[in-house]
């Protein structure tokens, strides 16, 4: 076939991960260099599919690559992407590029500034770079021993990342306590992916992990009902689903500044792509059975979480919150299980992580100058650093769900797909935009306006250019969007048809 | 009367003999400074009889030679492999270990009880897999007690010693009891002779049970499992690494030959005692490492952990169980052997052993502390580690066989795992050494330890990554059993 594009981004930061493991520890410089002409090529790469995907009148899945990895149990390395996963796929190389741009940091002894990471940078970008490699990895595979095996890959560097460069105070528990959630919810997912791999084995004759088999599998509906919620739940930990969040704003709050960026904008959206891929594609029957779970579960996830947010006092707490709100809103889409609503879940995937991610970016860069997150401890930081202010209000502006940027393009549809199955529930969900409208605007207005304490007068040293290009990556793909919706949702809209499909036109 | 395939049969061992004989007659002559050479001799040795071995004495056709003692098949072939394997970086890591590695008797000692295990690999009759086992395990009794001055070494040769003739003795009860019933001691004959119409299961299980105790202590399963944390903790690190290993493995190539080859009819009931053991085995193994502060000790009771994931294999008593039984091993005994070669190359600079101790390493040596994880994290079972495979084998041969809540079991272990395995990196990589000057403390390896460390680290990767081909071996192996 032609140019092996989706192995060449999955394994590009593996094979980056251990140049710079061999780079003498001293060169941070050029270890830093590595990670971002690695990020830049993978983002290019990814952008150059999606707009290929977008361009090229494409349905199903492309760009397939298969490799027989070991044929006696029907594992192969197969990597394809649809409209749900190119788009996430390319947040993924937004986030891993913008990430290391905010990682590079700045480090002046002099003027007691130290910025980004400074502390063992050859590591930190190695292990974030599994990570990324393991992301990459879980959004391209069509085979379910694959997913998981990336997944797991996905999951073990974050422990590693928030324990080692994580915020003292809580790094440890919270490291382990999402390492210890993620775990259990992956391997009760993998119970799953085995029964189904037997159950099909006996169905067809054909034992495979190759999801697209799987979907043949005719599995019974009892078998569907049984194993839906395990496979859903294991796999929506990870998308922070109530009442399994716990984990969640406790790794955001104590992960560094790019770790913080990953985990809300792409690792909570690998739970919910995995819990959609596997869960509700593969047993679309137990997904009908269930739906009404999904939704109430989601549905207090929106709402619970944003009433949580509002009360935060530390801006990565309300940060990590609204991501629980937000993923609340993913999953209602899916559990609509109609076009509206996931149409509006998958572009709510990407609104969200470029989103939360320029969150993160922008309270990073405050933390390491002011060195406090506590709301009220902060303020003025408009005139000190203008242009991360405008990010996060372009960010909260998204966050509301205001017209003109991708959060609106996203929410209606899922508001919509919600109200087509009970409006009841669309009508209590909707509560949270206003709440969550509150604490953005409280949020802008006590830390960017207002007088700026006196203990911080003249200790913000500005952001740097990097950071800058950084913030401008983000805000822009959120723009583009909310003006622009046709450069996602038709593609989005592909990937749906195929989901419902599955459903039967449901 | 003595045909080319009988010589290939043996190949492997005839070559470690030859390999203890040279040894045996050229270390005399090096002086006392240059005797950790023979580590170098040994390894070295032990590499080209891998080859020689691959080369000319792969199995065809599974044939038994020698009468019937022998059967040689890809099941033994593979396993040999992996002993020689395990001996020769064993051999390596013991050249700098300060009191063993210049006496020669150490590597001799290795030698012999690998010729031991070889041949508990490929015995087929009971009294040559009584000769084996005596053979590969009163070696280890010396090695493990290797260290006269040190006494936490001294009593752990003799735990060993007495809790492994104990065992020993039971088993042979039962062999002869075994021997009683069916009035032939080659297993492949013992299958048609104890059916379900001629043995009532009651005795039977009293039989399967009395070998169990024997082998179950070379395992070091739960409840014969007591010596192993003192065993480990007091025995030379080299040694006690091919003991958690190699040992461990030799007694899985028994148990899964003695019974699905000889008692394949009695499976409802064997199936169903090892299934508890297996069960008892992971929790106990896990809950007792948690609160371990010595790393040997901690490793140890993974060890026994371990013994019990792979006996879920066993358990499921199918050609994928047995498959993963064996791909778990191989992925164990890599990774395993890894883990104790970073502690030995920790405590050879540091001379220390706790947990605590390990503060700051990652910052003193950064290629051992990248080791060290990728070793634990294999423990741990994550990708792209040997570990990860070799669980969802044997979980998948136990979702096959209908044994869910065993896995479920397996699975709530393996969290527990994961707790602790990383708690122990949290030393490595977060924690720092009290005044934080990891500079001025690097930890040096010497060449032997480079070379083994390496060679088991991307050894580990590549079983976790490429499996096709150690599962394509191990299902050659697997395949011999029915």
């Amino acid at each position: 076939m032609n140019f092996p594009i989706l192995s060449v981004i999955t394994f590009l930061p593996f094979i980056a991960a251990v140049i710079m493991l061999m780079v003498p520890a001293d060169r941070k410089t050029e270890v830093r260099g590595i990670a971002l002409a690695t990020a830049a090529i993978d983002l290019l790469l990814s952008g150059w599919l999606y707009i290929q995907y977008l361009t090229g009148d494409m349905t199903g899945y492309q760009f397939i690559e298969t490799y027989n990895w070991l044929p006696a149990l029907g594992i192969s390395l197969k990597f394809g992407v649809d409209g749900m996963s190119a788009p996430l796929v390319l947040l993924t190389g937004i986030v891993m590029f913008t990430g290391v741009l905010i990682s590079w940091g700045v480090y002046d002894e002099a003027h007691h500034i130290s910025a980004g990471i400074q502390d063992r940078p050859r590591e930190f970008f190695a292990f974030l770079f599994l990570l990324a490699g393991g992301v990459f990895g879980v959004f391209v595979s069509l085979d379910l021993f694959m997913l998981f095996f990336f997944y797991e890959i996905a999951v073990f560097p974050m422990y590693l990342l928030i324990a080692i460069w994580g915020w003292v105070k809580t790094r440890e528990y919270a490291a382990m306590k999402l390492t210890l959630y993620l775990f259990i919810g992956s391997v009760v997912a993998l119970v799953g992916a085995l029964a189904m791999y037997w159950t099909a084995g006996q169905n067809t004759g054909i034992y495979t992990f190759d999801m697209l088999q799987l979907e043949k599998a005719g599995f019974s509906s009892a078998f569907q009902y049984a194993w839906f919620l395990p496979v859903f739940f294991g796999f929506a930990v990870l998308g922070g689903i109530w009442p399994f969040h716990n984990w969640s704003p406790d790794g955001h709050v104590a992960a560094p500044t790019a770790v913080s960026m990953f985990h809300a904008g792409v690792l909570m959206k690998l739970g919910a792509f995995a819990a959609l891929r596997v869960g509700v594609m593969l047993l679309p029957e137990g997904a009908k059975q269930w739906a009404w779970l999904v939704m109430a579960f989601a549905g207090v996830a929106v709402v619970y979480g944003a009433f949580i947010a509002f009360v935060q006092t530390d801006l990565k707490y309300m940060i990590g919150f609204s991501s629980v709100s937000h993923m609340g809103l993913v999953v209602l889409g899916v559990s609509t299980l109609n076009h509206d609503g996931l149409v509006g879940a998958g572009v709510q995937m990407f609104s969200h992580g470029v989103m939360t991610a320029l969150f993160f970016a922008v309270t990073g860069m405050i933390y390491d100058r002011s060195h406090t997150r506590q709301i009220p401890e902060l303020g003025g930081m408009m005139k000190a650093l203008p242009f991360a202010g405008v990010g996060f209000i372009i960010g909260g502006l998204v966050s509301m769900g205001m017209p003109g940027f991708s959060g609106f393009v996203a929410e209606f549809p899922i508001f919509m797909g919600v109200w087509g199955r009970q409006w009841m529930l669309a009508v209590v969900a909707s509560i949270s935009i206003i709440i969550t409208a509150a604490y953005i605007m409280i949020a802008i207005r006590r830390v960017f306006f207002g007088p700026m304490p006196e203990n911080l007068e003249g200790h913000i040293s500005p952001i740097t250019a990097l950071d800058k290009v950084a913030i401008f990556t983000l805000c822009s793909c959120m723009v583009i969007i909310g003006v622009f919706p046709a450069v996602m949702v038709p593609m989005v809209e592909k990937g749906v048809e195929n989901i419902l499909r599955l459903l039967g036109g449901a | 009367m003595f045909t080319p395939v009988m010589f290939a049969s043996i190949l492997p061992e005839i070559l470690i003999l030859a390999l203890a004989v040279i040894l045996l007659v050229v270390e005399p002559f090096w002086k006392e400074d240059q005797r950790r050479n023979v580590g170098w001799l040994t390894a070295g040795g032990l590499f080209i009889t891998i080859i020689v071995s691959l080369l000319f004495g792969q199995p065809g056709e599974p044939i038994a030679v020698f009468g019937g003692m022998i059967r040689f098949d890809w099941l033994g072939f593979f396993f040999k492999l992996l002993f020689m394997f395990a001996a020769a970086v064993t051999a390596l890591m013991l050249m700098d270990h300060e009191k063993a590695g210049q006496r020669g008797e150490a590597y001799l000692l290795l030698l012999a009880s690998l010729i031991g295990m070889n041949l508990m690999a490929v015995s087929a009759d009971l009294i040559m897999l009584y000769l084996a086992i005596e053979t590969a395990s009163i070696p280890l009794y010396i090695l493990a007690g290797f260290l006269l001055v040190d006494d936490r070494s001294t009593e752990a040769g003799f735990k060993y010693l007495l809790f492994g003739t104990l065992a020993s003795t039971i088993m042979l009860y039962g062999f002869s009891l075994i021997f009683g019933f069916a009035g032939t001691t080659n297993l492949y004959q013992l299958s048609e002779m104890l059916t379900v119409g001629s043995l009532s299961p009651l005795v039977a299980f009293c039989l399967i049970v009395l070998v169990l105790v024997g082998i179950g202590f070379k395992l070091a399963i739960v409840p014969f499992h007591f010596w192993a944390p003192d065993v480990y903790e007091g025995s030379p690190t080299p040694v006690a690494g091919f003991l958690s290993t190699a040992s461990k493995a030799a007694g899985f190539s028994v148990i899964v030959r003695f019974l699905f080859v000889a008692f394949p009819e009695f499976a409802p009931s064997w199936t169903l005692i090892l299934a508890a053991l297996s069960a008892i085995t992971m929790t106990v193994g896990n809950l007792l490492a948690m609160s371990q502060t010595n790393i040997k000790r901690l490793l140890a009771y993974s060890s026994i952990a371990h013994a019990g994931y792979a006996l879920i294999g066993v358990v499921a008593f199918s050609q994928l169980g047995a498959t993963g039984v064996i791909f778990y091993l191989a992925a164990y005994i890599v990774t395993n052997l890894l883990a104790f070669g970073v502690v030995m190359a920790f405590s050879r600079v540091t001379g220390l052993e706790d947990i605590k101790d390990y503060a700051g390493m990652s910052r003193r040596n950064p290629w051992l502390g990248l080791m060290m994880l990728a070793a634990f994290l294999s423990l741990a079972g994550m990708p792209p580690f040997g570990g990860f495979v070799g669980k969802v084998f044997v979980f998948a041969a136990g979702v096959q066989a209908n044994y869910t809540w065993l896995v479920v079991v397996g699975i709530l272990n393996s969290i527990l795992g994961v707790y602790y395995y990383l708690n122990a990196m949290k030393y490595v990589y977060l924690y720092r050494m009290p005044n934080e000057d990891e500079e001025n403390h690097p930890i040096s390896l010497p060449r032997p330890y480079a070379i083994a460390l390496v060679i088991l680290t991307i050894g580990v990767i590549l079983v976790g990554t490429v499996f096709a081909p150690w599962f394509t071996w191990s299902d050659a192996a697997a395949l011999n059993l029915f």
